[in-house]
């Protein structure tokens, strides 16, 4: 890993959903913000994020969710996550998510959560802050 | 925390003698707005020599002459979830509050071509609307609810036409002519490739389907609409007022051809074509919108492809729902927009109306939402004399002038298409999805930064504490598995022979490029799935794969 590599993000939209605005907006916030962004498209099964961010050696796996399969997708992703030994990254999502299961998608390992309102700022301020390993040192 | 907007709102003032400060006031659709308008403009920007009478040719201010006052719009929510049975039961709840048409909500397994036990389904079963794998679920849908009175419109596009052959299937067995049911299928299939995305097959294989099932319909039935033309969506997406029409006409365009190419003439289709529309946004620039559109879209039928019957050149329109407009932030706000958008729909002509409900940016809307919408409706025709004379705001020296520069904007939009390749090359390459999300992201810029006010969100905000979430409606894992158990049973009862016969017919069809509409109603009614068809005509066309581009 050279010491000047950017952040790598995946941002993947998980299950069928096909409101893809958001990610779009959020995947164009994050490269202006400097990071290097891989955009999976839609319908990605738990199975492909896991894969994609392995492949990609990505530091931060963000979700965006709109159609409400957040939590069922998230617990079957986590484990998926942990098999591949991504879990010293640092895991985001954004989207329609109602404050009720914010406190499970943080049990589920999702540290980063932005509801529909969050502010590029705001996320991209988080990422910064949270990103862990090697590429952390060279942030600040 | 009463943040008010940075930049003040634009007080009133002498225009003639507009002070230095006045801030300039650009709508969406990049047309600025001047503080006063008079007889002037009207005529500096065309007159009025296009509106004709309502009725008649280009039907500026509406198709028919009477409009409300011979029957108000139609009134038809956005609404399933769950099981056929539970969506039955909310249906009937509707009708029985005054609702006078059904918009059916599908679940995303269902819109994309997956049986809900498909292994890709899990978590998705009945949360955003009603599952459907067969015809069974159909009749049980629909069960007592009479399809003469109530006309049904689905909302279904990947799956369109498995789920147009259920609905015609289901009113058949029911008793039902063919050739006399009405109601309508989304099956706008282009626009699900900018927004929305519950494609299944590639761009050219799609828009074939979409022929088919055009074809199919004006000939067995001509009454039925079987594609609705969504500007919204593309709308939602980030395009502007002006963009949303003009690709939306662009995108119908591109269905008329494909039934010209089949060799029906014009006025065998064009008739039961109709547009979904979008509404947030500036009240003015939206009704403008509607009757730049309306002249637009009649002239269009008539010059370019010649069409006779008037019935050819109406812009018939479902509009009231902007799910873009609403906001999280504030949630009863959103019935506030929702009485607006209910508003500018009805003062535009719209045929048929449905809101969004104010808790649907969070989830499938409760019976009390849907209730709140119906009434907001209701209280237009009801008390505030909406349906009482046609096209109200004909006349206004603003609305008049706003109409004739959006109809050429509109006109200079698809233009620019057309130079660039035409629409289904741009949404082949990306091109406009990437397009959209870029003015999408802009405008989300805007808002983060307070140039564009939104209120409860740039200003107006309240404390994080009282904001709330509203109640969500609740996933039943056991309802998923009533589905697909009834699904099992389906598989289990059905004559597998008859249905083996069906599906190879099918994919026969699809790989001799002949209409695949009447192999598909043989497969529903033999109780083939939804999944069954997918894949069949899958085998053939393959499968979608999205470019991605920013």
């Amino acid at each position: 890993m050279t010491a000047d590599r950017r952040i790598r993000i995946v941002v993947a939209k998980p299950g069928l959903d096909g409101h893809d605005v958001g990610a779009k907006v959020v995947v164009r916030a994050l490269m202006d913000a400097g990071f290097e962004v891989i955009y999976t498209g839609l319908r990605q099964p738990p199975e492909a994020v896991a894969r994609i961010a392995l492949d990609e050696d990505v530091d931060v796996i963000a979700l965006s969710s709109m159609a409400g399969s957040h939590v069922p997708f998230c617990r079957k992703l986590k484990p998926l996550l942990e098999q591949a030994g991504l879990t010293d990254k640092l895991w985001v999502i954004g989207g329609n998510l109602p404050k009720a299961d914010h406190d499970t998608l943080r049990a589920l390992g999702f540290k980063g959560i932005f509801p529909t309102g969050s502010k590029f700022d705001d996320i991209v301020t988080f990422i910064r802050e949270n990103v862990r390993g090697s590429v952390r040192e060279n942030v600040k | 925390m009463n943040d008010r907007p940075k930049t003040s709102p634009k007080s009133p003032r002498s225009p003639q003698s507009p002070k230095p400060e006045l801030q300039p006031v650009v709508n969406e659709s990049g047309i600025e707005i001047k503080p006063l308008y008079t007889a002037e403009d009207v005529e500096q920007n065309g007159g009025v020599g296009f509106l004709g009478k309502p009725g008649e040719y280009p039907f500026v201010r509406g198709i028919h002459p009477l409009m409300y006052r011979h029957r108000p719009f139609t009134m038809r929510q956005y609404t399933g979830f769950g099981n056929p049975e539970q969506t039955n039961q909310r249906f009937k709840y509707l009708i029985a509050n005054g609702q006078t048409g059904l918009n059916v909500a599908f679940d995303l397994p269902t819109q994309i071509g997956l049986d809900s036990d498909d292994p890709l389904a899990y978590g998705e079963v009945g949360r955003v609307g009603m599952a459907v794998d067969s015809l069974r679920d159909f009749e049980i849908a629909f069960e007592g609810i009479d399809l003469d009175k109530i006309t049904v419109s689905l909302t279904i596009n990947g799956a369109a036409p498995q789920l147009i052959a259920m609905f015609l299937a289901m009113g058949e067995k029911r008793g039902y002519d063919a050739k006399q049911l009405r109601g309508t299928a989304q099956n706008d299939i282009l626009k699900e490739f900018i927004g929305r995305g519950t494609w299944i097959y590639p761009v050219k294989p799609s828009i074939r389907l979409v022929g088919d099932t055009i074809e199919f319909c004006a000939k067995e039935a001509p009454k039925y609409s079987p594609v609705s033309v969504c500007g919204y969506h593309v709308r939602e997406s980030g395009a502007n007022p002006v963009q949303e029409m003009a690709y939306a006409f662009c995108i119908a365009k591109a269905y008329a051809d494909e039934a010209i190419k089949r060799g029906l003439g014009i006025d065998e289709f064009a008739g039961r074509l109709s547009f979904n529309f979008n509404i947030f946004g500036n009240i003015f620039e939206q009704v403008a919108k509607f009757r730049a559109a309306r002249g637009l879209w009649a002239k269009i039928m008539k010059e370019q492809y010649g069409a006779k019957e008037p019935g050819s050149m109406w812009m018939r329109m479902i509009a009231g729902g902007g799910g873009g407009g609403l906001t999280f932030e504030q949630p009863e706000v959103n019935i506030v927009r929702g009485a607006y958008y209910a508003l500018i729909s009805a003062l535009s002509g719209a045929q048929t109306m449905a809101l969004c409900c104010f808790d649907e940016a969070y989830t499938i809307p409760s019976e009390y939402a849907q209730r709140i919408s119906l009434r907001t409706m209701q209280l237009l025709t009801e008390e505030m004399g909406l349906a009482d004379t046609v096209d109200p705001l004909a006349g206004s020296y603003y609305v008049e002038t706003l109409t004739n520069q959006m109809r050429q904007k509109m006109d200079e939009t698809m233009a620019e298409v057309d130079r660039q390749g035409g629409i289904v090359k741009l949404v082949e390459d990306g091109a406009v999805q990437s397009q959209v999300s870029a003015q999408a992201y802009a405008m989300q810029k805007d808002i983060e930064s307070g140039k564009f006010h939104k209120v409860g969100v740039n200003c107006y905000r309240v404390k994080e504490e009282e904001e709330h979430d509203v109640q969500m409606h609740p996933y039943s894992e056991q309802d998923t598995q009533m589905q697909i158990d009834s699904l099992n049973r389906i598989r289990g009862e059905r004559d597998n022979a008859k249905l083996k016969a069906a599906l190879a017919r099918l994919a026969t069809d699809a790989r001799a490029e002949r209409n695949v509409m009447p192999a598909i109603m043989d497969a529903v009614k033999a109780y083939a799935s939804v999944g069954e068809i997918t894949r069949e005509l899958a085998k053939v066309y393959g499968r979608y794969k999205e470019p991605i581009r920013f």
